[in-house]
């Protein structure tokens, strides 16, 4: 038995080996400590409203969230705005075009987060998840598993790996980035500390910008995923549960068979 | 409908015979599920109760997706995450489709390499053998349309690349392309035409399980020893076998129970790391991926596929001999569809008068071999097309083809076999007659 569970384990992490090294580069990613890592792991609710924050005054001059539906900062779990802060929000930061009125209003809690503004800014929604796949050793994504790191830890590193230096190339600066595959990066270094308030008078320091948007960004890329967790845990904890009760099922019902072959 | 001699459904009240004459279906699940069953199948003879679950499990997380799924180039990828965030549970319904895929092909790979171990797929087993061939190929070909269907990068680059494949046939291969897709590329009618088939071939292969199973229960399973159950009466056949159910349900039962706490704990834990993070990328026609990776349990046909390039002298002798017809690209598609024809053709290409590998000393060696260059081979179709990849992947597809074109015919006359047991019922009393008798006497109690 444990030999085949060995044997498919193997399977899988001999391919996954390959998926994770082909979406790789060579860039520095390094590990942080998110609250949001390891199987009971969860969303810090302030830490995802700062990293809210970073994304509406910052990010959000040229990168969109177009997935992400305005209405569910007010959702448990995740940002958990009082839902007429969400629609103060909706309003003083966003538009959204009508097609009745023909014309850009304000935003409502039932639209989504505008799309880029900028049409070389990808789209943010998802993009914690699109970068969860640089690790090693050999492709295997063994140290993504061990360190509980993902595509959080990335926008961590992009964000705080500027070195400084710039050059031009046909008429695009680039940024320096350790972090970033290749070394150069198109988008300036967006954060350079200090660079919000926090009203909970939190740090506002590089690091800890970089680290709550990114959790931000976490939270917006899989909304889900304590709900996810904690189906799995119950889903994990019945089965292991009914495997016994099947194992001695299963011993007791060929017990007899077995001692037939004894007398033999 | 079992050669194995056993008891039959009888009708006893009136209305049981009225449906029975009629209708004899309670005869026919009865004869299924009491299937006389060798006593002593391993624990690698589980898989195809895992296999029929994932069937089941796919079909009906995947009718309930198809609900909530738009198969529209503008819409597919915005509507899979309205599943991941809108749908109730359609997050988990989602996930559970996703790796329920991966679960499918680690079975129905462990289902095959103990097949090809123990000789199920020899004489009489042949017909049970091909058309669990044509179940895989089938299963292939909708993981493929599957994976397209979210739209993302990897999606659409992986159509582009695996649909170019038919482009290089030669002579047809442009015309048929284009017929494939419904395009000159992957586009609107291409996401179309796929998720119909998608949702179509499930049920295909649902008919050809039906089948595969119809043409086991005839022969009856193969076994561990590979020694046929004893036919002459059912007495005799009752000493080599016990109804199916209730001891191998209860059996096959609580495998799958202990599987699936683990297929659970990595959907609800680790759900995308089997799969590819440029895939959470809107496809874009106009951004290649710097390596387009098929999913995990293509890899090792990919790297047959691309082992053979133009430089390879075998390559070159056949784009000789054809005059051209048969270039890298064209050799690249028929290796890899001929590394899974060689397979189904085993039961004609392996010689040997014994069936099981257990008695088969060279034999082990080289088929643990095998699966070691299968390992080999899914790792490097995953790595970048460069060497020392390049001439790794050559060599391991060459062991591939060997395997099953030089070794197994070639084992069947040099090797020397030795002497199976007798019947199953001695293999089962070797196993546990033997290990009680020593540990009674070891412990030397009173027998309880």
């Amino acid at each position: 038995m444990f030999k085949k569970l060995a044997l498919s384990t193997l399977t899988a992490l001999t391919l996954s080996a390959g998926t994770a090294l082909a979406a790789g580069g060579a860039g520095h990613v390094h590990d942080e400590q998110f609250s949001f890592e390891g199987p009971f792991g969860k969303f810090d609710q302030n830490q995802l409203q700062r990293g809210l924050q970073v994304y509406t005054e910052v990010c959000s001059s040229c990168h969109g969230l177009k997935y992400v539906p305005l209405r569910t900062l007010a959702d448990e779990g995740g940002p958990h705005l009082p839902e007429d802060q969400v629609r103060a929000y909706s309003e003083q930061n966003f538009e959204a075009y009508d097609e009745e009125l023909e014309d850009f209003r304000p935003a409502k809690p039932t639209d989504f987060f505008p799309e880029s503004n900028d049409p070389n800014a990808p789209d943010l929604s998802l993009m914690a998840k699109a970068r969860a796949g640089f690790h090693g050793p050999l492709g295997t994504g063994i140290s993504q598993l061990v360190n509980g790191m993902g595509g959080a830890e990335y926008i961590a590193s992009i964000l705080t790996s500027y070195n400084g230096k710039e050059k031009e190339e046909a008429g695009t600066v680039f940024y320096g980035n350790d972090a970033f595959p290749g070394g150069w990066i198109a988008m300036a270094p967006p954060l350079y500390g200090e660079d919000v308030e926090y009203a909970d008078g939190h740090s506002n320091d590089l690091h800890h910008e970089a680290v709550d948007v990114s959790a931000f960004l976490m939270w917006a890329a899989e909304p889900k995923m304590m709900a996810r967790q904690r189906a799995g845990f119950v889903a994990v904890l019945f089965l292991s549960v009914l495997s016994v009760l099947l194992y001695l099922t299963n011993k007791k019902l060929w017990k007899p068979i077995k001692q037939g072959a004894k007398k033999a | 409908m079992s050669g194995i001699p056993h008891d039959h459904y009888e009708p006893k009240t009136g209305f049981e015979k009225w449906v029975h004459e009629r209708l004899p279906i309670v005869g026919l699940v009865y004869d299924t599920l009491m299937i006389p069953t060798p006593k002593n199948l391993n624990w690698m003879w589980i898989w195809g109760i895992v296999l029929a679950f994932c069937l089941g499990l796919q079909i009906v997380t995947g009718i309930i997706l198809a609900m909530h799924y738009t198969p529209h180039v503008d819409l597919a990828f915005a509507s899979v995450e309205h599943i991941m965030r809108d749908v109730n549970a359609g997050h988990m319904i989602r996930y559970l489709h996703m790796n329920g895929a991966s679960l499918f092909f680690v079975a129905v790979y462990l289902h095959i390499f103990r097949g090809l171990f123990y000789g199920s797929y020899k004489s009489p087993r042949e017909i049970t053998w091909i058309i669990g061939m044509l179940i895989y190929l089938c299963m292939m070909g909708t993981a493929f349309m599957g994976y397209v269907l979210p739209w993302g990068q990897m999606s659409f680059w992986g159509a582009t690349v695996i649909t170019g494949l038919f482009g290089a046939i030669p002579f047809i291969g442009d015309a048929l392309q284009t017929w494939l897709l419904g395009g000159p590329a992957v586009d609107n009618a291409t996401l179309n035409r796929f998720f119909s088939l998608h949702y179509l071939l499930p049920f295909v292969i649902a008919a050809l399980v039906v089948v595969h199973i119809w043409a086991f229960h005839n022969t009856g399973n193969n076994n561990p020893s590979g020694v046929e159950v004893r036919r002459g009466s059912k007495a005799e056949a009752e000493k080599d076998t016990v109804p199916f159910f209730p001891y191998y349900v209860i059996k096959d039962v609580f495998a799958l129970a202990v599987i699936l706490a683990v297929f659970f704990a990595i959907v609800g834990f680790m759900p995308n790391y089997l799969g590819h993070p440029d895939n959470y990328i809107e496809a874009n026609p106009l951004a290649t991926p710097a390596h387009i990776v098929p999913e995990w349990y293509f890899l090792p046909f990919y790297a047959i596929l691309r082992a053979f390039t133009s430089e390879v002298w075998i390559v070159q002798f056949a784009s000789f001999v054809t005059g051209g017809i048969i270039d890298a690209k064209f050799f690249g598609v028929l290796a890899m569809f001929g590394a899974i024809a060689v397979m189904a053709l085993a039961p004609w290409l392996d010689t040997s008068s014994v069936r099981s590998g257990r008695y088969r000393p060279m034999f082990k060696w080289w088929f643990y071999l095998l699966l070691l260059d299968f390992m080999l081979l899914m790792w490097l179709g995953a790595m970048p097309a460069e060497e020392p990849y390049a001439t790794f992947s050559l060599i391991a597809s060459a062991y591939w083809f060997a395997y099953f074109l030089v070794i197994l015919p070639l084992l069947g006359v040099i090797e020397k076999p030795q002497t199976p047991v007798a019947t199953i019922e001695d293999d089962f009393n070797a196993h546990y007659g033997k290990a009680k008798a020593e540990s009674g006497a070891s412990a030397s109690t009173p027998a309880e």
